[in-house]
């Protein structure tokens, strides 16, 4: 980043252009990403309009039109009546878990494939990234017989095993290219220095690495937060189901009533944007070096 | 030094509880899928096996060739708006104050759960009180299309919201590919007489090529696999004409349990996107280091 603004710094004396044409040409590339962005985030506003909003509201005021008073009532309503609540704190749990230990297994794997010499390294590595073509429908049957045989349809083990080993590749992914650039120096300080290897990596290289392993920990929580179709597959009972089948559902009772609709969308939705707003700069960062996952 | 990091236990330690969820839970069921294909199975009895039967019944299978048809054209739709998203991209790395701003906002959408993303556009798709209908209504248009249960648009209406939630995604990558691009080449083009226009298509463009045949891939794989949102809008209908392939295999598994016959579907996906991935590598593989930022 330093670089570029060097560059463009630099570049810029370079011939000297009629003023006003410029402007205006300026003003229209301005426009064009304005008319976007506007595209992007007008849905999203309609919807927290309409989930402050009740029914009569939603169908006879215009769209974009505030309510009268806002509505809070509608998030109590769907958070206390529902299962939503619930729904919730297995989101939250669940993505938890899922989301440590696949950091944690993927540090290793990344230590060993990166740092380690053995022979088999860069064929564990590829299979690791070939991991990453594979369609999760593909293994859906499979996984769902597996799961009936071992007993664990209906429990959240299921998922977050499968969590796990399907955000492996791309968390090791977006570590390769961090842990390749440590400089080898510090290791062999610490190895001459009678350091054990696990110490080195628990107390030296894992702290080094912190940066790219809270990145890691926010790709691996928007996936998991906004998984779909494993819990939709082995989730049947309301006791463990996550938000985003809890949302489908219950948006199913409520048909009619679209400011309830709109306070549940939003609750679920909440914690992303909150992640977003606080470390948009870490998730743009993630986003970019795991987009093969797309 | 050598001793130490080839400590061949801790390279156990570290390596095979991964390894072994990575096999037992996506390489041993992508065997099985293929094992499954070939059998008679509800999914609750015993299996009975049945060889290529289930494959060439495929063969016949209107409503599986009309999903594989869906799925295609949605690879043909998601790659053609590569084009939409590559032109914003030049747009916003013209050194623009604020580019970073923009490229946050655009990539809200791509955050949120398809799930929610389907229920929100179930509501603008709403044929009287979606704002998509009150703003053509508004414009003066007055039969106003019912975007999702009209058969013969309603893969084009899909179309729309995942056009919405990936545009920040791909102009996100063509963006960082294109701020890479060394400066010098185009001040020295702009010297030579070079408009914006030219630079960019003799310059900018050729220059992230890489690039963008890795956003074609994932693109057209991406595309091949799409489920959660057809699944949540539409689930497949209406009468099937905004099946996909991974939303026809879902079907016959889990709504009519016809595992079997599902598996063969499932290998199917996996086969056509292995194939493409390797068809588009092998096609644009003039040089061989792949980016992929």
């Amino acid at each position: 980043m330093n670089g570029e603004t060097i560059l463009t710094q630099r570049a810029k004396p370079g011939v000297r252009r009629n003023k006003l044409p410029e402007r205006m040409g300026y003003g229209l590339l301005y426009a064009v990403l304005t008319a976007v962005a506007v595209l992007q985030v007008l849905p999203l506003l309609w919807l927290l309009l309409f989930s402050l909003k009740n029914s009569q509201e939603v169908f006879q005021l215009a769209p974009f039109a505030l309510p009268e008073k806002l509505r809070w009532e509608n998030y109590e309503k769907v958070w206390t009546q529902g299962q939503i609540s619930r729904y919730f704190m297995n989101s939250v749990w669940i993505t938890a878990v899922a989301v440590a230990v696949t950091v944690a297994l993927a540090s290793l794997v990344t230590f060993a494939v990166t740092r380690m010499r053995w022979k088999l390294r860069s064929f564990t590595l590829g299979l690791f990234m070939v991991g990453l073509m594979i369609p999760v429908h593909s293994t859906l049957i499979p996984l769902f017989s597996l799961f009936t045989k071992l007993q664990l349809i209906n429990h959240p083990l299921s998922l977050i095993l499968s969590y796990i080993a399907f955000n492996l590749p791309i968390t090791i992914m977006i570590m390769l290219g961090f842990y390749y650039s440590l400089p080898r120096e510090v290791e062999e300080a610490a190895v001459m220095d009678g350091c054990s290897v696990y110490r080195l990596f628990a107390s030296i290289t894992l702290p080094m690495t912190s940066s790219v392993v809270t990145t890691a920990v926010i790709i691996n929580m928007i996936y998991n937060w906004n998984e779909f179709i494993f819990v939709n597959t082995f989730i049947s009972s309301d006791k463990y189901k996550t938000l985003t089948v809890g949302v489908q559902n219950f948006v199913g009772q409520y048909t009619t009533d679209w400011g309830a609709i709109g306070a549940t969308l939003m609750i679920s939705i909440l914690p992303i944007l909150l992640a977003f707003i606080l470390l948009s700069n870490r998730i743009v960062e993630g986003i970019a070096a795991g987009s093969v996952k797309g | 030094m050598d001793k130490v990091m080839s400590n061949k236990t801790v390279i156990a330690l570290f390596v095979w509880p991964s390894l072994l969820l990575l096999v037992v839970l996506i390489y041993m069921p992508i065997v099985l899928t293929g094992y499954y294909g070939l059998m008679d199975w509800d999914g609750v009895g015993g299996m009975a096996f049945i060889g290529l039967a289930n494959y060439k019944e495929l063969l016949r299978d209107g409503l599986f060739w009309n999903s594989v048809k869906h799925s295609f054209l949605l690879a043909v739709f998601s790659t053609v708006s590569l084009l939409v998203y590559l032109l914003v991209a030049l747009v916003l790395s013209a050194r623009i104050r604020g580019a970073n701003v923009f490229r946050k906002i655009y990539l809200i959408p791509m955050l949120l759960s398809s799930v929610a993303i389907a229920q929100l556009w179930l509501k603008i798709f709403h044929p009287t009180n979606g704002i998509l209908n009150d703003a053509l209504a508004r414009l003066g248009v007055q039969d106003t299309p019912e975007w999702l249960s009209n058969p013969s648009i309603v893969l084009y209406a899909i179309f729309i919201p995942i056009l919405w939630q990936y545009a920040g995604f791909y102009i996100l990558i063509y963006y960082a590919a294109l701020k890479n691009v060394p400066a010098d080449l185009i001040e020295a083009a702009r010297i030579d007489g070079a408009g914006p226009w030219r630079v960019a298509v003799s310059i900018r463009i050729p220059l992230i090529a890489e690039v963008i045949k890795v956003t074609v891939v994932l693109a057209i794989v991406g595309s091949l696999k799409y489920f959660d949102l057809i699944y949540v809008m539409t689930g497949g209908g209406p009468n099937g004409a905004s099946e996909v392939m991974a939303s026809y295999m879902y079907r016959k598994a889990f709504r009519e349990y016809d595992f079997g016959y599902a598996s063969a579907v499932g290998f199917c996906l996996l086969l056509i996107c292995l194939i493409m991935t390797w068809l588009i590598r092998k096609a644009t593989a003039a040089k061989d280091n792949v980016q992929y930022s």
